[in-house]
């Protein structure tokens, strides 16, 4: 929306300041330059209204609604106030989905990011094959979540799964582990999946962000003493710190609204283990059909995704201005 | 990542869209005398081909010109609010038996008896799946329920004949279990399948949704989960669907199974596999076992066009004619609904007349809670988790899903 609305101040303010002067164009061609902005800003303002603004109105307007089957046939969605928002947030399952999106999240962010970022710094060093091996590093970006999350769920099955019986013949477990069936272990085993899914993403961008540091800086330091972990310290870390912020707030904002994985593992489950503010807020809406608290969740959801956000830029801003 | 899914999610909705528009023109242009009527179900194509002879056979008897819609399984109570909302609803609806209540309750359908029909001399429970509010909304075909399916091997190889109670159950299980094959399987996974599978131990036992924290369910889950304890039942069954367990058994992982009448193509299939099933067992030998029934109903929606809606009727009607229930009954492993229809396909199919009974014992899920049923089957599955993975004692669990 800063976009359109800059564009918006352009079209109506900047026209104006330049005819202060006495310049003499007629007036007509006055109205019809602002009415020519205006058809540049159009689609622009169309096209975030149809499907940014209209479906986030809807959302915020639904969860204050009971809105349920019978009102797709009758189209009438009683009023309810915070009635939703109370019911999902009364629930018992309210506290175990907002503890599981956290701990998702945080588990998820730091292993994907500790990762991603020491691939990064491992393929910045060219060596034979390092192209084709960085590519590689893009599989779990290119297969179809589904698909992917069908084979994790068979290879982490506990009887007969690839994983179980590698760790058992290798003697690093005693007996198989119940990686997707114990709810002790299921939320870790869907971190595990999605930090795989989430290095790609990771190496990218950081790769990304170390081309970008001067090979000079390095030989300077190195000249001056640092090298290796300090020359990472001082130079690569601080040139780095723009790219990792938007990795960062990006992968949050990914990371919390993460359905699919934990659908194709778990569903959830077991005894709500895996169940997160995404997954519950899509079962209210999709499988019991009760759309107004779907979305009380969902903008539960939406608010401490923009909460992060929010606070995430003004740390990250106040840390630049020093 | 997820804005290009949503991007897709979207193209393919408009698709869905136009390809609904295109089949509405399409429909239009009958000839005259016909009527044009749309037909959605969800059997995925390529339809089963007893189907697609029954609704040809009744498009000649009602004098219909049909335009079929597949709409797969998970899709389809998402594409009839769609519809809904934008009043496309097909004139004759199929929905599997515990969905017709709430879809009835949001005023999309018609109650069946306007055309002249009824549920007499229908099996109760599918009558009670199709009521809503004291009207008969459907009518259904077929009905299939779930029985303990075992491997008969195994059974006399340990000497033993098929569990009637709980407690025969437990001890054969037992018996049963070796290092490569569990004594018994169930699904006890976190979707309405668990729930379904579930209820059976609830039912028998004289347990009820209506009242969750009740001592007889806190019993079928003590029961069940000292099975998974004791480890005569695989802990993974949390994870397993119908399918999977049904897999398990036929891969000899299983001795004994809670399966539905659905799966005996594939157990035929399996060879050197010799099996059979009984009505699941009871907690004590004088209670009746109690089993859900499954199936789908064929519904007429409220699409406000009397001509079609009153050949809509005629169409039901024709496809839950005895003929065309037997025909198709045969052909999907489940039994007609009809009870004098079920009784003579019985005599001709001894595979699947043991059936009978249970489908004649069966009970409709929404029987008792009608819409408000998806709630209570959530919760259901949920404290059946909570037991089963040990997270909560039997009736801890059941306080703790019921408040959720």
């Amino acid at each position: 929306m800063t976009a359109t609305d800059l564009s918006l101040h352009a079209s109506s303010e900047g026209p104006a300041s330049d005819r202060g002067a006495p310049s003499q164009r007629p007036r007509h061609r006055v109205r019809l330059d602002s009415v020519s902005h205006w058809f540049f800003v159009a689609p622009a303002v169309l096209y975030l209204g149809l499907f940014f603004g209209y479906p986030i109105v809807k959302n915020v307007i639904m969860g204050f609604q009971d809105y349920s089957t019978s009102t797709f046939f009758t189209g009438v969605a009683p009023w309810v106030g915070f009635a939703n928002y109370v019911q999902v947030v009364s629930s018992s399952i309210f506290a175990t989905a907002l503890t599981n999106t956290a701990l998702f999240t945080v588990g998820s962010i730091v292993g994907q990011f500790a990762l991603g970022l020491l691939l990064a710094l491992f393929f910045k060093r060219r060596f034979p094959l390092s192209g084709v091996l960085r590519a590689l590093m893009l599989l779990p970006w290119l297969l179809p979540l589904i698909a992917s999350s069908a084979v994790w769920k068979w290879m982490l099955d506990q009887g007969s799964g690839i994983v179980n019986q590698t760790l058992v013949f290798l003697h690093v477990v005693p007996t198989s582990v119940p990686w997707l069936v114990s709810p002790d272990y299921a939320l870790v085993s869907v971190i595990i999946v999605n930090i795989w899914l989430g290095i790609p993403f990771n190496v990218t961008i950081l790769y990304g962000g170390l081309q970008g540091i001067p090979e000079e800086l390095y030989e300077a330091a190195a000249l001056d003493g640092a090298t290796k972990w300090k020359a990472f310290r001082h130079i690569t870390w601080p040139s780095l710190r723009p790219v990792v912020s938007v990795v960062l707030v990006l992968g949050v904002v990914y990371t919390l609204k993460v359905l699919d994985i934990i659908l194709g593992l778990t569903g959830g489950g077991p005894a709500n283990s895996t169940e997160t503010l995404a997954t519950d807020s899509y079962h209210q809406s999709f499988v019991l059909f009760s759309f107004g608290d779907g979305a009380a969740l969902s903008n539960i959801l939406i608010v401490i995704s923009l909460v992060f956000t929010v606070v995430y830029l003004r740390l990250n801003r106040r840390a630049l201005d020093e | 990542m997820k804005p290009k899914r949503m991007v897709a999610v979207l193209a393919a909705a408009s698709l869905v869209s136009l390809g609904l528009a295109a089949c509405s023109t399409a429909g239009t242009s009958a000839p005259a005398g016909t009527t044009a009527l749309t037909v959605e179900d969800y059997f995925v194509p390529p339809a089963d081909p007893v189907i697609d002879k029954i609704y040809a056979s009744c498009a000649v008897t009602t004098n219909a010109k049909l335009t079929l819609e597949h709409v797969p399984g998970a899709g389809l109570i998402a594409k009839v609010l769609q519809q809904a909302s934008s009043k496309t609803l097909p004139d004759v609806l199929m929905l599997d038996n515990p969905d017709v209540q709430q879809i009835a309750a949001s005023g999309a359908l018609t109650p069946i008896t306007n055309y002249g029909l009824s549920g007499a001399g229908v099996a109760e429970g599918t009558v009670a799946a199709s009521t809503y509010q004291g009207k008969l909304y459907g009518l259904q075909p077929i009905a299939n329920s779930i029985a303990l399916f075992y491997n008969k091997d195994m059974l006399s190889a340990a000497g033993i004949t098929p569990p009637t109670t709980w407690a025969e159950l437990t001890a054969d299980a037992k018996k049963l279990t070796t290092p490569t094959t569990y004594g018994f399987a169930f699904s006890g996974i976190n979707t309405y399948e668990g729930t379904w599978q579930f209820m059976p131990f609830m039912w028998s036992n004289g347990g009820s949704e209506k009242d969750l924290n009740s001592p007889q369910n806190v019993q079928a889950l003590a029961f069940l989960t000292n099975l998974v304890n004791d480890g005569s039942t695989s802990k993974s069954v949390v994870s397993w669907a119908q399918s999977d367990v049904d897999n398990q058994f036929i891969a000899g992982k299983a001795a004994m199974m809670v399966n539905g009448p659905w799966q005996i193509p594939s157990l035929q299939a399996a060879k050197g596999l010799n099996w059979a099933y009984v009505p699941i067992p009871t907690r004590t030998a004088s209670q009746t076992s109690q089993s859900p029934l499954g199936g789908e109903d064929y519904t007429v929606p409220n699409t406000g066009d009397k001509t079609k809606e009153a050949a809509a009727g005629k169409f039901v009607a024709c496809v839950t004619s005895a003929k065309n229930e037997t025909a198709n009954a045969a052909a999907n492993e489940e039994l007609p609904s009809n009870n004098a229809a079920a009784a003579a396909f019985a005599k001709a199919n001894p595979s699947l007349a043991g059936f009978l009974t249970i489908i004649q014992h069966g009970r409709a899920r929404t029987a008792l809670l009608g819409a408000d049923w998806p709630a209570a089957a959530t919760k259901i599955y949920t404290a059946e988790q909570l037991g089963l993975t040990g997270k909560a004692t039997p009736a801890a669990a059941w306080a703790q899903a019921d408040s959720q």
